[in-house]
């Protein structure tokens, strides 16, 4: 047990097994980012992802929406602190987007529109995982929540679910985003705590 | 990154919502301005409860703290620590909302509220380092008994210029109407885009969107726009 601070109680209304180690529920759904919020029109939005050999496989909006949709409900862990539970998304498993992708990559680094970046583990984005979403809570995904589409991977603390996503850079070799490269942690698991580099 | 006992050795009222702590914190190894920390309070049965605070000051540990109704943390550390008493803190974390003493840019700094925060060690980062990088100060408050740093920010401080934009109640006489920050506001009060300004831009969520779409429309590049927002805490 760490040091206590004298006289401290706490609110203790989140006593919930699906909170991880340091975190607190909230109810809204706050905006984190570290810039402007760019605007993407449809007409000009495309997904791609590159794969360790050059190629590249890329969808328009319209056909990303012609792909199957599913509607996960997840947990969101953000490393700030507050997790919100039980949001639901609509959008396509990344497992549907790598159907005909040819890869034996181990890494991904994810870009956005705006030039964020976020890293993470292939796997981590297949097996039902991860999805591009373009809607939340039944409504189009607002600009500063990530809109037009975003990538959810809610297993890792929010910073991996890139905002404004515009594609995934397969490569053998790790290559550490934004964040990833401005002290906090490579991985980013809620559960064991990974915030900081060296978690 | 470790745990550290952080000792209370000093509080400074701010407004009547909002305090200053001073900590002790031993082998504190130094942060830049606009990094924040970690701060983790214990109770006596072992329940924790952790949040994320920007340091206020160019090289001591301070803290500025709003009370935030309803909050855990900010009550406790707004009208329950008394100086002696202990937390426990890690940091500094973040690498991208900061100013180094090295930078001679035209800085222009936009607060709302609480965001001042970080925008303040930043001004106290320049004073310190003697710095004479120009810098602006946009101070978005509901009124003038919610200013935080008021003296100090009255001080003359070469090549920094502050303005305030009420948005409820201005002092008597006050020029500019109370209302949410403009595009006048930041084409006054800010610098021209061709002079490639580093603008930081801190406050709660809706402030920050605003404020930044309106420096995109000035011109400002979007890689020249940090921003950091609040969430409810």
């Amino acid at each position: 047990m760490g040091i206590v601070s004298r006289g401290f109680r706490g609110r203790r209304r989140e006593q919930d097994d699906r909170l991880p180690p340091g975190q607190y529920l909230v109810d809204d759904f706050p905006v984190l980012s570290a810039g402007p919020t760019p605007r993407v029109p449809l007409d000009r939005w495309e997904f791609a992802i590159d794969t360790e050999a050059e190629v590249t496989h890329r969808w328009s909006w319209p056909e990303l929406m012609a792909l199957a949709q599913t509607t996960p409900t997840v947990d969101l862990h953000c490393v700030t602190k507050w997790s919100k539970l039980d949001t639901s998304w609509q959008g396509v498993s990344l497992d549907t987007l790598f159907e005909d992708v040819e890869t034996a990559a181990e890494y991904a680094l994810v870009y956005s529109y705006g030039g964020y970046t976020t890293n993470l583990p292939l796997e981590d984005l297949l097996d039902g995982k991860a999805w591009i979403v373009h809607r939340y809570d039944g409504e189009e995904l607002e600009p500063r929540h990530g809109g037009p589409a975003r990538l959810l991977v809610p297993h890792l603390y929010l910073w991996k679910s890139a905002k404004w996503v515009r594609g995934i850079r397969l490569l053998d070799e790790d290559w550490p985003g934004f964040w990833e490269t401005a002290g906090y942690h490579n991985y980013g698991d809620p559960w064991r705590e990974q915030r900081y580099q060296g978690d | 990154m470790r745990w550290r006992t952080a000792t209370l050795t000093g509080v400074r009222e701010e407004t009547p919502s909002a305090r200053t702590l001073v900590f002790d914190v031993p082998d504190w190894p130094g942060h830049l301005a606009g990094q924040h920390v970690d701060v983790r309070l214990t109770a006596d049965d072992g329940y924790t409860a952790q949040r994320s605070y920007s340091l206020a000051a160019a090289t001591a540990f301070e803290l500025t703290v709003e009370r935030v109704p309803d909050g855990e943390v900010s009550p406790y550390l707004t009208e329950v620590i008394e100086p002696g008493d202990r937390v426990e803190i890690r940091g500094p974390v973040g690498g991208w909302f900061v100013w180094r003493p090295e930078n001679k840019s035209p800085v222009l700094l936009v607060g709302g509220g609480s965001g001042i925060v970080p925008l303040m060690a930043m001004i106290r980062a320049r004073r310190q380092a003697g710095s004479r990088a120009p810098f602006r100060l946009l101070y978005s408050l509901r009124d003038p008994l919610r200013r935080y740093y008021a003296d100090e920010l009255r001080q003359p401080d070469p090549g920094l210029d502050v303005a305030y934009l009420y948005t409820r109640a201005a002092p008597e006489g006050w020029a500019r109407p109370p209302g949410r920050i403009l595009l006048d506001d930041l084409a006054e009060g800010g610098w021209p885009a061709d002079f490639e300004p580093d603008c930081y831009v801190c406050g709660p969520t809706g402030f920050v969107e605003a404020a930044a779409d309106l420096l995109l429309a000035l011109g400002h590049a979007p890689g020249r726009i940090r921003t950091e927002r609040f969430g409810p805490t």
